[in-house]
């Protein structure tokens, strides 16, 4: 007999439960057909995305759903950058320098037993297990774009929710004006961790508004699956409008906090990475354009065009006002 | 010192007529994997990245090669080494080209006001173009004629400049990677270019001292 395994703290299900990527496949083409029909050529592209809205399964870990979220602007129109990609092609020094290195060294990773530890300004401080995490509140499926400070960007569908749920469950009290989100830093399994590099565990935060808004996700899974370990499983944060190192990845602490944290990239160079590293064709880095960026898979691959890089991401219409008022030139 | 009868083989397999086509066949392997790879697509995420930094990784590495040429022909005797020396060096060319091509192509897709911005923004791009730009001129100085057009003297003068190349190159890698302090792979490159530098150093010291004994 075989049992279920309840790695990542996720019911795996028997492998003749999950259901074959090419009937999948089928599926979302049959989906796709009857939304082409009914609504006819000129909403094919919303039909499309609504058809879409539960991404299709790349069929690697287990399943991990989230219904369509509707939050505003949390589901983007772009095409969905592909799985190989968004899951071999990132940073997390923790596993190395080279953007290849996470997929190549994050299966040391131990995301079981997990624990979140909220602590400081809050009225409900505590451990959190994932598996409590898990159950905080309905998972939903957000298709965010993703823009990395060095110039490149993919578009990717999380699963998890807004972490406004838990900011709410936990209280923070009056003086809480900060968000201070550590990392795991575990010598032991994380070679980056061992050599080096920046000033570990890594560190990185929100003002208290901006960890607020619905749009900033707890996220545990992609591609209606859980997250993969090289992408900060087994829960990370998502910040669509800012630069993708403001996201950290697997999560062990959750501060409230009254004065700014100093995160780990302020620490190592703040001349070129600020507190609020909000999205910002204007603002350049010191050594590079921040105007155009490189969208991974783009239709004419190695001919494609550089993308024109948008105002907070293209979430302007939903942050903009948490920074009414500040001159963005030089809180970048 | 090899033994007597490899160094043997060795220096008649360079002798033969075959030793430069199989040479260059060699060196066009990088090129030939990198295009088998946009063929196939299997270039990672980042294509245009990829290729990029794989010529400048392959401009490197030539650049070592053939600097090694004369070390190796000395400390092995095997002066036939010398007739290779030449290819290598434009192959180092080629690859500087195809470096410069990728970054100006894939990265800036021709635009020239974006280029020269991107050069004040980014020192490095600036001590790369000028290390391309040396290595261009041994390039096109490197026939036979062009030395009896120069004189020996003043070709094997400006031809040292490839020093200069060297030391230019490194400075475009340490920069490119200080923005992640990831300096383990500059460190080889400063290591094995640095010691072929040395070996030169050390070698003219000696010749003079021995000049100066002699007098």
């Amino acid at each position: 007999m075989t049992s279920r395994s309840s790695h990542f703290g996720f019911i795996h299900p028997h492998s003749h439960e999950i259901t074959p990527k090419d009937v999948y496949m089928q599926r979302r083409d049959i989906l796709r057909g009857m939304a082409l029909g009914v609504s006819g050529l000129a909403g094919a592209g919303w039909s499309d995305r609504q058809a879409l809205a539960q991404t299709a399964k790349p069929g690697v870990l287990p399943a991990l759903a989230g219904a369509p979220s509707s939050v505003a602007g949390a589901v983007s129109m772009d095409k969905v950058t592909a799985y190989k990609d968004a899951s071999s092609y990132n940073n997390f020094y923790e596993f190395g320098y080279d953007k290849a290195d996470p997929a190549r060294y994050a299966h040391t990773l131990q995301t079981s037993p997990w624990t979140v530890e909220v602590e400081g300004l809050v009225k409900r401080p505590g451990k959190y297990t994932l598996e409590d995490l898990l159950k905080l509140s309905p998972m939903e499926e957000r298709i965010y774009r993703m823009r990395c400070v060095e110039g490149w960007s993919m578009v990717i569908p999380w699963v998890g929710y807004s972490l406004l749920e838990l900011i709410r469950k936990v209280e923070p009290t009056g003086n809480a004006k900060f968000v201070e989100f550590v990392t795991q830093a575990d010598p032991k399994t994380m070679p980056g961790v061992r050599s080096g590099g920046l000033d570990w565990p890594y560190v990185e935060g929100l003002r208290l508004d901006e960890a607020m808004h619905p749009l900033t996700l707890l996220s545990f899974g992609m591609y209606g699956e859980v997250l993969p370990k090289q992408n900060g499983a087994p829960v990370r944060l998502v910040v669509p409008w800012k630069y993708g190192f403001k996201s950290g990845k697997s999560l062990v602490k959750i501060r409230f906090v009254e004065k700014m944290p100093v995160t780990a990239w302020v620490k190592a160079a703040a001349q070129e990475y600020g507190f609020y590293s909000n999205v910002n064709p204007n603002v350049d880095h010191p050594r590079w354009s921040q105007a155009t960026e490189r969208r991974i898979g783009e239709e004419g691959g190695l001919l494609a065009k550089k993308r024109k890089t948008l105002m907070f991401n293209g979430y302007e219409a939903q942050v903009g006002q948490l920074y009414a008022g500040m001159d963005l030139k030089k809180l970048f | 010192m090899l033994p007597s009868t490899l160094l043997a083989t060795l220096r008649a397999a360079l002798r033969s007529r075959g030793a430069k086509p199989v040479l260059f066949l060699i060196c066009l392997g990088p090129v030939a994997w990198l295009l088998r790879g946009i063929w196939l697509d299997d270039l990672g995420a980042n294509p245009a990245e990829f290729l990029i930094r794989s010529t400048g990784d392959w401009t490197l590495r030539a650049l070592c090669l053939v600097l090694a040429v004369t070390p190796l022909r000395v400390t092995l005797s095997i002066p036939e080494l010398a007739r290779l020396r030449r290819m290598l060096g434009l192959f180092t060319g080629f690859y500087a080209c195809l470096h410069l091509i990728c970054y100006v192509w894939f990265d800036m897709d021709w635009n020239l006001p974006d280029i020269t911005a991107d050069i004040v923004k980014r020192p490095f791009i600036l001590v790369g173009f000028t290390g391309w730009l040396l290595l261009s001129v041994l390039s096109a100085t490197s026939f036979n004629e062009a030395i009896r057009w120069m004189g020996a003297k003043r070709w094997q003068v400006v031809h040292r400049s490839v020093y200069a190349v060297a030391a230019l190159a490194l400075l475009h890698f340490f920069w490119m990677r200080a923005g992640k302090q990831n300096f383990a792979e500059v460190a080889v490159y400063v290591a094995i270019l640095g010691s072929l530098l040395g070996w030169r150093l050390l070698r003219t010291y000696r010749a003079r001292r021995n000049e100066l004994h002699q007098r």
